[in-house]
C-alpha cells in the first residue's frame, strides 16, 4: 500500500517525466540564450528546442515545419479557429459539438456575436456525436468543423477521421483539440487523414505547464494569433517558452518509445479501479462508451450523493479526483458534457472523474477503491436519499456480469 | 474554486448530529433530487418545548453537510421559539462566514427549520408546496417563482448574481436570467420598506408523507416489482425525480427504443405506484422529452 497522496486527476495536468526535468535542467544554468540570437549562447537553446520539435513532430507524424509552438491548448485552440476562419473570409457557418471544451467553445460562442452561425453538434447517451447531424448540418457556407479528439471528462472518442472526410466533401477547414488523446492515443498526421490544425498541450503528458503545440497542415491558412517578431517562422511571436518546449520534446520522445506499453498500463490500472469500485458500491453509472474510451479515463456518477463533497473527503483522505464540474458564479454547476448527454439528475450530481497515468501503480489504485467506497458508503448514509441497507440490485449485478464478459475478452 | 473556512472544514469533515430520531417531535424536510440538494432535520422536544435532540440527513454540497451540522448545534438546548429565529445569516456567521456563492446552503436549512416549526405548529406555510409548481423560473435547480421572490425580500437582494447565490437559480444554464431580470424588478418595486419584521410562516399540516418518504417509497416499488422485470428484457427504469404527485422517470436500454413498450410500461408502473405509494400518483416519463428537464448549457 502507499502512504502518497494518490493523483487520480491526470486529465487535469500529469506528473512531470523526470527525463524531461533533467533535460531542462541546464536551461536553468549555462544553456541560457536567446534562441533567437545568433551567437552561440543563443544557438545552443535553438538546438534543444529543434530537437524538441523532432520529437512532438513524430509524436504527431508531421513535419516538423508544420509544428508552432506555443504557451498551450488553449492559446493553440484560440489560433486555429480564428487561422481557419481568416482563410475562408467568405463563408459564415461553424460546426462544432456541445462538448467541447470552453478553450474552443468560448471562443465559437463570441464568434456568433461577430455574425458567424454556429451549429454545436448533439451528443447521444454515451457521448457520441451523430455522422448524420453533421452531415445534415454542414453547407457550402461552413467555413470550420472544430472537434475534439476525446473528452476531457468522459474519454469518449470522436469519429475524427469520418467527421473529416465528410468536412472535406464541402471544402471546410477541420480542427481537432487532441490534448486529451496526446500520449493516451495513436496520433497520425497522414496526408490523407483531413485534418487541418490540431492541439496538444505538453503538460497532459509529462510535460511542463504552459508549452504546447499546434500542428498546422503545409496547406491549411494561418494567421498568427500573437504578433511582434519572427519567432516560430512568423507564426507565434515571442522568446520562445524554452525550458517548457524542451520539456515537452522529452516527453514525446517518452511516448514515441513507450505509447503501446503505457496505453496497456493505465487501461490496467483504470480497469482495476472500475472493476473495484463496481464490485464495492452499489447504484453507480459509468458515464460516456465504455468501449471508445480513452485508456486511462473513468467518470463514474455515484447516485444519491454530491460529487462536491465526494471530491472533498477524498482529498481529505489524500485522494485527487476531479468532479467534472466547473465553479461558475461560484454555483456547482452540472458539468455541460454529461448534461449534453442526458445522464440522469440523479447521477449528474454525484459523478466524478477519474484518471490514471502510465505512473499509477497498482496499490495505489487499491487503496483508492477501498477508500472511495468507505466516503460513498458514508455520504449515503448521511443522505435522505441514500440506502442504509444493501439491497439485491438487478441493474447492478447484470452490469458486473458485463463488465466480467468484457474482461473475458481482454 | 471556492476555499472553506476550517470551521466550515471540520463540520464537513466530522459532521454532528448526522442520522434519523426515531421518536423525534417533528421532522422538517426540503429540497429534491433535481435542485441538488436537500435535508431532512429531525427535532426531539422535551415537555417544556426545548430541543433536547437535533439531527439531520442531507444531499449536497461540503458547505450544505456543514450548514446543516451548524444548525443543529445551534438548536440544541434552545426553546422551539427561539429556534424558529435562527436565520440564514445566524448559520453563516456560526461557521465563521460562507462564501457568498454558498449561501443557498444556509436557506436550506433555515427552510427545513421553518418547515419542523410550522409543522410542529400546525400552522400552513405557503412556500411548502413548491414541489407541485408546474413552471420552475429555474430549470437546472428546480427553482420556483416564490422561493426567488422570498430570498429578494428576506434578504433584501439587488442582483441575479446574488440570487443565484441564495437560491441556485439563475447558476446552471443561465437562460432564465432574464425572468429572473423581471421578477427581481418587480419584487423590488412592490417593497416598500426594505425593514419589516420577519411574518410568522404559514403551513400547511404536515399529514401523511413528506416527499422524501415518498421518493424512497417508490424507488423500493421500482425496485422491487419494475425493474427486475425489465432487467430481463436487458431494460431499465430509473427514477429522476418526485415531485408533489408527479413522478419523473427514465428509461435505459432495450425499453427505451420501443414505443408500444414505453406507453405500457408508464401504465403498469402507474398502477402499482397508486396501489402501493399514492393513489394520486402520475407517471412522466422523460426518456424521449428529455431535452426539455436538462436545458443545454447555453444558447
Amino acid at each position: 500500500m502507499t502512504d502518497r497522496p494518490i493523483f487520480l486527476d491526470n486529465n487535469s495536468t500529469t506528473f512531470p517525466a523526470p527525463e524531461g526535468v533533467e533535460a531542462v535542467l541546464p536551461l536553468f544554468g549555462e544553456i541560457y540564450g536567446n534562441p533567437s540570437s545568433t551567437h552561440s549562447f543563443g544557438q545552443k537553446v535553438r538546438h534543444e528546442i529543434e530537437l524538441a520539435r523532432e520529437n512532438v513532430a513524430k509524436l504527431l507524424n508531421c513535419k516538423t515545419s508544420e509544428v508552432v509552438f506555443n504557451s498551450g491548448a488553449t492559446e493553440g485552440n484560440n489560433t486555429a479557429v480564428y487561422a481557419a476562419l481568416d482563410g475562408m473570409p467568405e463563408r459564415k457557418h461553424i460546426i462544432t459539438t456541445r462538448v467541447e471544451h470552453a478553450s474552443v467553445l468560448e471562443v465559437i460562442r463570441y464568434l456568433a456575436e461577430a455574425g458567424y452561425r454556429i451549429t454545436e453538434l448533439s451528443v447521444d447517451r454515451l457521448g457520441h456525436i451523430d455522422l448524420d447531424e453533421l452531415k445534415n448540418e454542414i453547407s457550402g457556407d461552413t467555413a470550420l468543423v472544430s472537434l475534439m479528439w476525446a473528452n476531457n471528462e468522459t474519454g469518449v472518442i470522436s469519429p475524427i477521421n469520418a467527421a473529416g472526410d465528410i468536412a472535406k466533401q464541402f471544402g471546410a477547414l477541420v480542427h481537432v483539440d487532441a490534448v486529451q488523446a496526446a500520449g493516451k492515443l495513436k496520433i497520425d498526421l497522414k496526408e490523407e487523414l483531413a485534418i487541418d490544425y490540431l492541439t496538444i498541450s505538453g503538460h497532459k503528458f509529462h510535460g511542463l505547464k504552459g508549452a504546447g503545440a499546434l500542428f498546422v497542415r503545409e496547406s491549411a491558412p494561418f494567421l498568427p494569433l500573437i504578433r511582434g517578431g519572427h519567432h516560430e517562422d512568423g507564426r507565434r511571436a515571442g522568446t520562445e517558452n524554452a525550458m517548457g518546449i524542451v520539456a515537452m520534446g522529452a516527453a514525446a520522445a517518452l511516448v514515441n518509445r513507450n505509447l503501446d506499453k503505457h496505453i496497456e498500463h493505465m487501461k490496467k490500472m483504470r480497469d482495476r479501479l472500475q472493476g473495484g469500485l463496481l464490485a464495492k458500491c452499489e447504484d453507480v453509472i459509468i458515464n460516456g462508451d465504455q468501449m471508445d474510451r480513452l485508456p486511462n479515463t473513468l467518470n463514474a456518477g455515484f447516485k444519491y450523493i454530491d460529487g462536491e463533497a465526494l471530491l472533498m473527503m477524498l482529498d481529505a483522505a489524500d485522494i485527487a479526483v476531479s468532479a467534472g464540474s466547473a465553479c461558475k458564479s461560484g454555483s456547482m454547476e452540472p458539468s455541460h458534457v454529461l448534461l449534453a448527454m442526458n445522464v440522469p439528475l440523479s447521477a449528474i450530481h454525484g459523478s466524478v472523474r477519474f484518471c490514471v497515468s502510465r505512473y499509477t501503480e497498482e496499490g495505489e489504485v487499491d487503496a483508492a477503491i477501498d477508500k472511495i467506497a468507505g466516503i460513498v458508503k458514508r455520504l449515503r448514509e448521511m443522505s435522505p436519499f441514500g440506502h442504509t441497507e444493501t439491497r439485491q440490485d438487478a441493474l447492478s449485478a447484470e452490469a458486473l456480469e458485463k463488465h466480467k464478459a468484457y474482461f473475458a475478452k481482454v | 474554486m471556492l476555499t472553506y473556512s476550517d470551521k466550515i472544514k471540520d463540520h464537513f469533515i466530522n459532521p454532528r448530529n448526522v442520522g434519523v430520531i426515531q421518536d423525534a417531535s417533528v421532522v422538517g424536510e426540503v429540497g429534491s433530487m433535481s435542485s441538488g440538494q436537500a435535508l431532512k432535520l429531525y427535532l426531539k422536544l422535551d415537555e417544556a418545548e426545548i430541543i433536547q435532540q437535533a439531527s439531520f440527513q442531507v444531499f449536497g454540497s461540503p458547505s450544505a453537510i456543514a450548514a446543516s451540522s451548524a444548525l443543529t448545534e445551534m438548536l440544541k438546548g434552545k426553546h422551539i421559539d427561539e429556534a424558529a429565529r435562527v436565520t440564514a445569516d445566524d448559520i453563516s456567521e456560526y461557521l465563521g462566514g460562507l462564501p457568498a456563492e454558498k449561501m443557498h446552503t444556509c436557506v436550506m436549512s433555515m427552510e427545513a427549520l421553518e418547515v419542523a416549526y410550522a409543522r410542529y405548529r400546525g400552522i400552513e406555510l405557503e412556500t411548502e408546496l413548491d414541489e407541485d409548481d408546474e413552471l420552475h423560473i429555474c430549470r437546472c435547480y428546480s427553482v420556483p417563482e416564490q422561493k426567488i421572490e422570498r430570498a429578494i425580500r428576506d434578504n433584501n437582494l439587488t442582483t441575479i448574481d446574488e440570487i443565484t447565490h441564495f437560491t441556485k437559480a439563475g447558476g446552471g444554464c443561465t437562460s432564465c436570467h432574464v425572468d429572473l431580470k423581471m421578477i427581481l424588478e418587480r419584487v423590488r418595486a412592490e417593497m416598500p420598506q426594505p425593514k419589516e419584521d420577519k411574518p410568522a410562516p404559514k403551513i400547511a399540516p404536515g399529514g401523511n408523507m413528506t416527499n422524501l418518504d415518498k421518493m424512497r417509497a417508490i424507488q423500493e416499488v421500482l425496485d422491487r416489482e419494475v425493474r427486475p422485470g425489465l432487467a430481463m428484457d436487458g431494460g431499465d427504469m430509473e427514477l429522476v425525480d418526485v415531485q408533489g404527485n408527479k413522478v419523473f422517470v427514465q428509461l435505459h436500454g432495450h425499453c427505451n427504443s420501443c414505443a408500444s413498450s414505453t406507453t405500457t410500461m408508464k401504465f403498469f408502473v402507474e398502477d402499482r405506484l397508486r396501489e402501493m405509494v399514492d393513489p394520486e400518483i402520475q407517471v412522466i416519463d422523460t426518456t424521449e422529452h428529455s431535452d426539455e428537464l436538462h436545458a443545454p448549457p447555453m444558447r
